[in-house]
This record gives C-alpha cells, sequence and structure tokens, in this order.
C-alpha cells in the first residue's frame, strides 16, 4: 500500500480545491455544489467546509445525488441506493460535481442523466479529489483535480476519512 | 447485498434484512416521485406482465405506475376479454406470455397459493399483488412503510388491525410484516370474523371490544368488509356492523390521543370507516396510496432478475 496524499498533503488539496472552485465562481448565488452517493460527499462535506470559511454561508447550496438507478452495469450487479437530497432547483445553475475518484467516467455519466431529471443547468463542471488518467472508458475529463496518478488496472485507490476510517489519507493498493 | 429470495410471494418468506432492505430502497424510490422527472432508467431492458385474475383499481394502477417510472416495458392481462375465458389455464396463459419474452410477472388471483404453483413451474420472477385469502405482500410493505414515514419506527408500534381478518389477506401480510419487524399486533372485530386459533398460530392478541382496542393502539388499520368473500352470513347487518365495529369520530374523540387510521382501500364509507374519520387528518389513507408506488418501485427493482440466463 503506497500513500498518494498524507492527511497534510489531503487538507491542503482540499483547500485548494476549494478555491479553485471559488476562483471561477466568486458570486456562488447561481452556482450550486452537488457531491456524489456514497464516497463523494465525505469529499464534498469538507470541501463546502472550506469554502464557508471564504464566503457568505447562505449564498451556498449544497445537494448531494445518489446515481445507483443511473448505473450502465445493472444488469450485471445490483447495487443498493443511498439517499439523494437536492432541496433546490438547478434550473439554470452552474452545478460543480463532485467526487472522490474519477476513473472510467461511467459513474459521471450517470450522474450527469441523473442530474438532468432535475432541470437544465446552464453548466455542468467536475471536481475530483484523484484523476486516475489514462483509464477513461468515456469523453470525460474533470475541470478541478486534486491529484492525477497513474495507475494500473490491478491497482485500487483507497481514500480514507477520518470520520468513518479514522485517518485522512489517499493510498494506492495492489490487488 | 440482496434480497434472499427471487420471487415476492409473501412476506412470510421475507427475512428482517429483506425487509429493511425493501423499506429503504423504497425511501430513495420516493424521493424520486418528488423531482420534476418522476422516472429513472433503471428496468429499461425489463418487461413485465401484470396478470390480474381479479379486480383491482389502486394496485393495479400502483404497479403500473411503478413500472413506468422504472422504465419497464409493461403489458397488461385482465381475465375478461382475453383466452383465460375460453378455458384456458393458468399456466398455459403465463407460459404463452413469457414465450414472448417477459421476465417479470405481477399476479393477482382469487386462488390462494396461485404464485406459488407458478413460481415452482416458470423462470420469471413472480410478485404476488395478493392471492385469494392467504397474502397481499406489496400492501404489507406499504402499510409498514408508511406507519415507519410517520411515526418514525415499527419497532414496539401498537397496531390494531380491525373488521374481517378471517378473509383478508391484507391482514395476514400485515401480521407477519409486523410480527417480523418487533411491532405489537392486535385483531379487533366480530368473533364470526376472527379465525379461531389465530392467537396461537401467530402471537397476535385478540380484543373483540373495538373502543378497548383504540384506547391501545397507535394505529388502527381498518380492513374492508369482502362481502363477495362471504358465502355464508357472519353478521346480521351492515348497520349493525357499523354500530359495533364502524371506526367513528366520536370514538376517536374520546380516546386521550391522536391515533393514526390507516385503510388498505376500496372503503366502504359508512360500513367499515365513517366518512368523518376517512377524511380528517389523523387518516393516512391518501399517503398510503401515494406511498405504494415508491414500495413497489422498490420491489420491483429489488427482484428485476439479476438471474443468470435472464439478459
Amino acid at each position: 500500500m503506497k500513500s498518494i496524499l498524507t492527511e497534510q498533503q489531503l487538507e491542503i488539496t482540499i483547500k485548494r480545491l476549494a478555491h479553485q472552485v471559488l476562483e471561477n465562481h466568486v458570486d456562488l448565488t447561481n452556482t450550486v455544489l452537488i457531491g456524489l452517493q456514497p464516497r463523494g460527499v465525505f469529499l464534498s462535506d469538507q470541501l463546502v467546509d472550506e469554502i464557508k470559511k471564504e464566503t457568505s454561508t447562505e449564498k451556498i447550496q449544497y445537494g448531494k445525488l445518489d446515481i445507483t438507478f443511473y448505473r450502465d452495469d445493472i444488469r450485471k450487479e445490483l447495487h443498493i441506493a443511498n439517499r439523494t437530497d437536492i432541496p433546490f432547483s438547478i434550473e439554470g445553475k452552474n452545478v460543480v460535481l463532485i467526487d472522490d475518484v474519477l476513473y472510467t467516467g461511467r459513474t459521471i455519466r450517470a450522474a450527469l442523466d441523473a442530474l438532468l431529471d432535475f432541470g437544465r443547468p446552464e453548466k455542468v463542471e467536475l471536481c475530483v479529489l484523484i484523476d486516475r488518467r489514462f483509464s477513461r472508458q468515456l469523453p470525460i475529463h474533470p475541470d478541478y483535480t486534486g491529484k492525477s496518478i497513474d495507475a494500473i488496472v490491478s491497482q485500487k485507490v483507497k481514500v480514507f476519512w477520518k470520520n468513518r476510517d479514522g485517518k485522512d489519507e489517499v493510498c494506492l493498493v495492489n490487488d | 447485498m440482496s434480497l434472499s429470495t427471487r420471487h415476492l410471494l409473501g412476506i412470510k418468506d421475507l427475512t428482517v434484512d429483506d425487509i429493511s432492505l425493501i423499506l429503504e430502497t423504497a425511501e430513495q424510490f420516493k424521493e424520486v416521485l418528488q423531482r420534476p422527472v418522476k422516472k429513472v432508467p433503471s428496468l429499461r431492458d425489463v418487461t413485465i406482465v401484470n396478470l390480474f385474475y381479479e379486480n383491482s383499481t389502486r394496485t393495479r394502477f400502483s404497479f403500473e405506475l411503478a413500472e413506468k417510472r422504472l422504465s419497464a416495458d409493461t403489458i397488461n392481462f385482465a381475465v375478461s376479454g382475453s383466452s383465460a375465458a375460453k378455458g384456458e389455464t393458468l399456466l398455459d396463459t403465463v407460459r404463452n406470455i413469457l414465450s414472448m419474452k417477459v421476465d417479470m410477472v405481477v399476479m393477482r388471483h382469487s386462488a390462494s397459493g396461485a404464485p406459488h404453483f407458478l413460481a415452482q413451474h416458470i423462470p420469471a420472477a413472480i410478485i404476488n399483488a395478493g392471492d385469494g385469502v392467504n397474502e397481499h405482500p406489496t400492501q404489507g410493505l406499504l402499510d409498514a412503510f408508511s406507519m415507519r414515514k410517520k411515526l418514525g419506527k415499527l419497532e414496539g408500534l401498537k397496531v390494531a388491525i380491525i373488521g374481517d381478518i378471517m378473509h383478508s389477506r391484507v391482514a395476514m401480510s400485515n401480521i407477519y410484516l409486523l410480527n417480523k419487524m418487533g411491532a405489537k399486533v392486535t385483531v379487533c372485530g366480530p368473533p364470526t370474523l376472527i379465525p379461531k386459533y389465530i392467537r396461537e398460530s401467530f402471537g397476535v392478541e385478540v380484543n373483540y371490544n373495538l373502543k378497548e382496542t383504540l384506547e391501545w393502539c397507535d394505529v388502527a388499520n381498518v380492513l374492508r368488509i369482502q362481502l363477495e368473500r362471504q358465502n355464508q352470513v357472519l353478521f346480521s347487518s351492515l348497520r349493525e356492523y357499523n354500530i359495533a365495529y364502524g371506526v367513528k369520530r366520536k370514538l376517536l374523540d374520546n380516546l386521550n390521543k391522536e391515533i393514526v387510521v390507516m385503510h388498505p382501500g376500496p372503503i366502504n364509507r359508512g360500513v367499515e370507516l365513517d366518512s368523518d374519520v376517512a377524511d380528517s387528518k389523523q387518516s393516512i389513507i391518501l399517503q398510503q396510496v401515494e406511498n405504494g408506488v415508491a414500495v413497489r418501485m422498490a420491489v420491483l427493482y429489488l427482484l428485476s432478475g439479476r438471474n443468470p440466463g435472464n439478459n
């Protein structure tokens, strides 16, 4: 197991991502942040906390999206759904989708489909903590990247969060 | 995690985990039904036949809507106007339909055990939408879902099932489910409409006094008097039934708490339930119907044939 981001690096990376999002969305009134269930919300929770430190909190619209019912591998395996909570309209908004690891791009494809069932956003951007380059199976590219890594198929990226796994760290695991 | 069964024949066969999984998944589908686009593509590749050998409004519409909101293709079968009227057997009818590449069967039948019989003979997933006087599992699930939604939990909840217990598949499914989930059940009705050994066989309490039962319970699930299933006279008149066992405004107002009133529909107004109760804010009858779609979506989604050789 090789460490990709240590606790300290992870903290700095999330801060940077928060600032980058703010840089492009100085006025957050027309922007919504959406974390992807189940794992992306650990990142989005922290990202939103960072953004709150920099701007007035009442402007932040933050939701959670579960994409289980939109998956393209439903015929292979049954997945259990998590809670979706988008308590605002996304019609005409700039949406920032937030997930932990971008790999094949299939989750994001499903998320885009799911998102359109909530309305027609003006623009959708993607923010990920780890981008596994050269592994994409669909034409999807992140707008904000914590760290890009090269990993082979047999390797797995594991993201640990303190309030769930007891530590903050990102590791590369050989299977 | 997945269900321990391929079919939904009855609550009897489900585990506590199965029930929790269905109710949890139904929560997510309830959220889907609040979206601007109330539809997900999950069952795009699945074809479902709704076989109704017995009349139904709510259940059939509810299943059909659930199927459509999961993007499944559906065909409907009603016994009148079909070849069953010409004497085709149940098994022949279903085999013929399945040969047209149908993946799931939703069936209501007046014979208890009809879906269990089918499950032994055909490869498709079968969902029981009510079989005779045996079970109506999706009604049991949606009742439990509605109770949990309204009161927060099922464990320890005091539920009274009132009325025609003898002929009620809704009562059976409710009793199985509530027992498994740790709720307390009392059945109430005239002695002629309550099976003799129900206390010993199902571990429920029996009380022939409506007022006492209402004083005890948190939820009153009032059942329909099923006149079409009664071959003999089990009470003297509907009017007398209403006087002794009809749930009335005055009875509820005299309780020292506000109980929740449920009914699986269709209501015989003025018989088992008075209109001023059915239409009051204590009643969650229409929420039950609304929740029914989400619960049936969950059942269909979780049983949607991830079985081998069914691609």
